[in-house]
């Protein structure tokens, strides 16, 4: 495939932006926002990966077969970790229930943590 | 050999071919030939399998007595222990890709070589590595915590060949990557002119979706590989729980690569059996899309059902039935594979050759394994089978009845190819059904075995289950010859032989257009691409 | 912004560069570009697995996690971001130059490019690591965080026994990555040495170009090593 040669210019404003974003993710560190602290962390390195991968590495002007390598990579790190994650985040709903069984009629009272007692409760 | 219609000459092998174009240990140990490189993986498989099948018999020779006729049980668990990790990474992973897949891509796609030849050479010694790295474990002594490796057994407790064992499977994973990104390449890149997704052989879609697995999948058993080491080594609780850590995330990392291991083991056998089918029946596979499609599904859908080994783990239920839910989604594609085999083979005129009937083989014994499997994605059934020998009856009619009956109908199919030579077809017919009566004979009444509730990985079981075991033990024997006589003719008929031919079986794919054994280069030139499976109505031949 | 388009047509002799295998050299580039790309998506994964753990164990213990990450000092994290992110423009100078077959410009940039690596790992053993091991905070060697550590742990109110999750996370995704780092260091160094020999310039520049793709990569893997270790919970408590 014919080369495409990008001129420096581009190189180094696209250094700069790495620069400018690594400054904004530490700085950003030093703010209170919360929960928002990870997003705000997660987008800007999102963004300069995004940086990296079209412009340095060039998928900008590859194939399309090249991006779907690269997408495919990451979707299918997001189903390992999401459903992994999905399994941490619903395991204790057996024992305390699922949010949709919170309601007295299922569960009388504070959910105790007692499998047994529940699936007795349940009959 | 069955009666062509018109035969002018008695069949000649060509004068200079890749087995004789260049002698010496050295020509063959440091070859770049696909084809060469094909038989070096093809005689390294076939000692593993020995070796596995070695630890397979005295298993099922300790299972004659209920009290273990043979050993102790901390023996036996090592024996099972290597007999899986064998089987699954030394032997049926790399059987179908490494022996067919390497010969036969680049001639079935219409190039000289893989994109990669040096590359490929390097992947059989990192395998042979690997290989050694292993043996060396199960020689010093073996591990036992079984081929999954669970943790905290195999990190805290399990004795200190856990380390060996992981190095060597972990430096397997590479030579199994390297191959995988070398096929895809060779499949997108090294098409001859005019060869298009769809008249492509359906065995290169199965080999593609092979790879692609590969790829994604074996960087994951690394990493986990590693993490297991790191923790017998530094003593560090990654998968502890007196440390705060969750030994279900091993089992979520190691399943993530193992449920998508298991169809690396079948979809080559597919595709394999595609070829056996179209072969016999001198006909178009029916569905040809269908069949190519779910191909790629099945190595799609396959990443996103390995909950279902972990029902009984303290998996979230909730997790657990979409696992359910996917794993009964992912048998559609294979269901899809069947009924387009069996449509092929209506109307058709069968000849019942050894390939074929290994064809017809892996189609009813796949069907019984897949369906079982099915009684272990529902939630409800697997409380009571999980690890009983339903299970490994399950996964050996699949793995043994299927992938290695597909296995086996491709070195038959394409013995000539790679040859020459003709194997005895009465000998190759007696051994296939030796293989399937002693397969029914040893893991049929396995399923009986573990509905009544015997455990799997146990060395001794209650005295009502001997008859069963005995069965088992017996079929097993016969199994073992099933075996050992394909690798007596195959030897003997590679010297002694009647000469093949390019086209033993009138069978349509670039592959039978070129002398038996290829040249070097495969093709003189460029080849001329047709459909896939372009058979008219005077292929189809009586009897 | 103009693109010039080159082809290998500018007064080279492409038959010599052609492996058997291949019909034609834009065979060739296209088939081993695509073969780096799918070696990197196999990195992915094998990073992947490592970042799965990780997800799991800071939503299990996030207390622990802050209190870890603020055990870890930004100015080594930060300074390595900006080293590496240099080294990736040097590196993809380095490779306009291959291209443009300006052979002392292309020597020059993988030099730089090397030097930049080279102190990150050097950096990141010599100091930041020792000073961990110092401050006893390495699991399997000393892990026993006390003083001003044990302090932070405390102000966190997570235990010390997952804080050493923490950082084994810590050491392993690190370290893995390090290995990277070396492997690519010595993937530079061949390729100065093919450079030197004016096997690059006058050859196949494309080595150039699928070493810069491993060098990015590695990069990148960075980018998100930093904020998921160092910056977990915010550093304004």
């Amino acid at each position: 495939m014919s080369e495409h040669v990008l001129p420096k210019k581009l190189y180094f404003v696209i250094f700069a932006s790495l620069i400018v974003l690594t400054a904004i993710t530490t700085g950003a560190a030093f703010i209170d926002l919360g929960p928002f602290n990870t997003v705000v962390a997660l987008v800007i390195a999102v963004c300069k990966a995004s940086l990296v991968v079209l412009f340095f590495m060039h998928l900008k002007y590859q194939t399309g077969m090249t991006r779907v390598v690269i997408l495919a990579a990451l979707l299918w790190l997001a189903v390992l970790i999401g459903i992994t994650m999905s399994d941490v985040f619903t395991r204790h709903w057996t024992e305390k229930g699922a949010p949709w069984q919170h309601s007295s009629a299922i569960l009388p009272g504070e959910p105790t943590g007692s499998t047994v007692l529940q699936l007795q409760d349940r009959g | 050999m069955s009666a062509v219609a018109v035969e002018v000459e008695a069949p000649t092998m060509p004068e200079v071919h890749y087995l004789n174009a260049d002698y010496g240990w050295r020509s063959w140990l440091f070859t770049t030939d696909h084809k060469r490189i094909a038989w070096l993986y093809l005689f390294a498989i076939t000692g593993f399998f020995a070796v596995g099948g070695l630890m397979a018999t005295l298993m099922r020779l300790n299972l004659v007595e209920p009290t273990g006729a043979l050993m102790e049980p901390a023996s036996y668990n090592k024996l099972f222990t290597a007999h899986g990790l064998i089987m699954i990474f030394f032997f049926l992973a790399p059987s179908i890709p490494t022996v067919l897949g390497n010969f036969l891509i680049p001639i079935m796609i219409g190039a000289r070589d893989v994109a990669f030849p040096k590359l490929n050479l390097l992947s059989w010694y990192i395998f042979m590595l690997a290989g050694s790295v292993f043996m060396f474990s199960v020689i010093r002594g073996g591990v036992d915590t079984g081929w999954t490796l669970y943790t905290p057994l195999s990190t805290t407790y399990a004795n200190g060949n856990v380390l060996s064992a992981a190095v060597g499977i972990f430096i397997s994973g590479f030579s199994s990557i390297l191959t995988g990104l070398n096929f895809m390449v060779t499949i997108h890149k090294m098409r001859a002119p005019r060869m298009t997704w769809f008249r492509l052989p359906l065995f290169i879609w199965a080999l593609y979706a092979t790879s692609v697995i590969f790829v994604l999948a074996m960087p994951v058993i690394a990493i986990t590989l590693a993490l297991i080491a790191l923790e017998r080594i530094f003593h560090v609780g990654i998968f502890d729980p007196a440390l705060g850590g969750d030994p279900i995330l091993f089992q979520h990392l190691f399943w993530f690569f193992g449920h998508p291991e298991v169809y690396i083991l079948i979809l080559p056998s597919m595709g394999v059996v595609s070829e056996l089918v179209a072969a016999g029946c001198r006909k178009r596979v029916f569905g040809y899309s269908f069949v190519a499609f779910s191909s790629v599904s099945i190595a799609a859908i396959s990443f996103m059902v390995w909950g279902h080994h972990m029902f009984l783990t303290g998996q979230s239920v909730y997790a657990g039935f979409v696992f359910s839910a996917l794993s009964f989604a992912v048998a559609i594609p294979s269901a899809i594979k069947v009924f387009n085999w069996t449509a092929t083979m209506h109307k058709a005129s069968v000849s019942y050759d050894t390939p074929m009937l290994y064809a017809i083989g892996f189609i009813g014994l796949f069907t019984i394994g897949g369906l079982t499997g099915l009684f272990l994605a529902s939630l409800g059934t697997d409380v009571h089978l999980h690890d009983t020998y339903f299970v490994v009856a399950h996964f050996h009619y699949v793995m043994v009845g299927g992938a290695i009956m597909g296995y086996l109908g491709g070195m038959h199919l394409w013995w000539p190819k790679m040859t020459g030579k003709l194997y005895p077809e009465a000998w190759a017919r007696f051994a296939c059904l030796l293989v399937f009566a002693g397969f029914n004979l040893t893991f049929g009444p396995q399923f009986i075995l573990g509905y009544l509730g015997m455990p799997r990985r146990y060395a001794v079981y209650p005295a009502e289950f001997q008859v069963l075991n005995v069965m088992s033990s017996a079929g097993a024997s016969i199994l073992a010859l099933g075996y050992l006589i394909p690798l007596i003719y195959f030897t003997w008929s590679a010297f002694k032989g009647p000469v093949a031919g390019p086209n033993p079986w009138g069978a349509k794919g670039l592959e039978w257009t070129i002398p038996s054994p290829p040249p070097t280069n495969n093709f003189d030139e460029t080849p001329v691409v047709e459909e896939a499976y372009a058979y008219g109505p005077e292929e189809a031949h009586v009897g | 912004m103009g693109l010039r388009r080159l082809t290998l047509a500018d007064g080279h002799d492409s038959a010599a560069l052609v492996a058997h295998q291949f019909d034609d050299f834009e065979q060739q580039t296209q088939a081993d570009t695509f073969g780096m790309w799918l070696f990197l998506a196999t990195e992915v994964l094998f990073f992947g697995g490592l970042f799965c753990g990780y997800a799991l164990y800071r939503n299990l213990y996030f207390e622990a996690f802050t209190a870890g990450s603020h055990l870890l000092k930004i100015k080594y994290g930060a300074s390595y971001t900006v080293l590496l992110i240099c080294s990736s423009l040097t590196m993809a100078l380095g490779v306009r130059s291959a291209q443009l077959r300006r052979q002392t410009a292309l020597t020059v940039y993988v030099v730089l490019t090397w030097i930049m690596g080279f102190a990150f790992v050097y950096v990141k053993l010599r100091y930041e690591w020792y000073g961990d091991y110092l401050e006893g905070l390495v699991p399997g060697l000393n892990f026993a965080p006390r003083g001003e550590s044990l302090d932070m742990i405390h102000h966190f109110h997570a235990t010390v026994p997952h804080v050493g999750l923490f950082f084994i996370f810590y050491f392993v995704m690190t370290g893995v990555h390090a290995l990277h780092m070396v492997i690519g260091l010595g993937l530079l160094t061949t390729l100065l040495i093919f450079a030197k020999q004016g096997k690059v310039t006058k050859g196949n520049f494309l080595w150039v170009e699928l070493v810069g793709l491993y060098w990015h990569f590695v990069d990148i893997v960075w980018i998100f090593l930093f904020p998921l270790l160092y910056l977990i919970g915010g550093r304004y408590v």
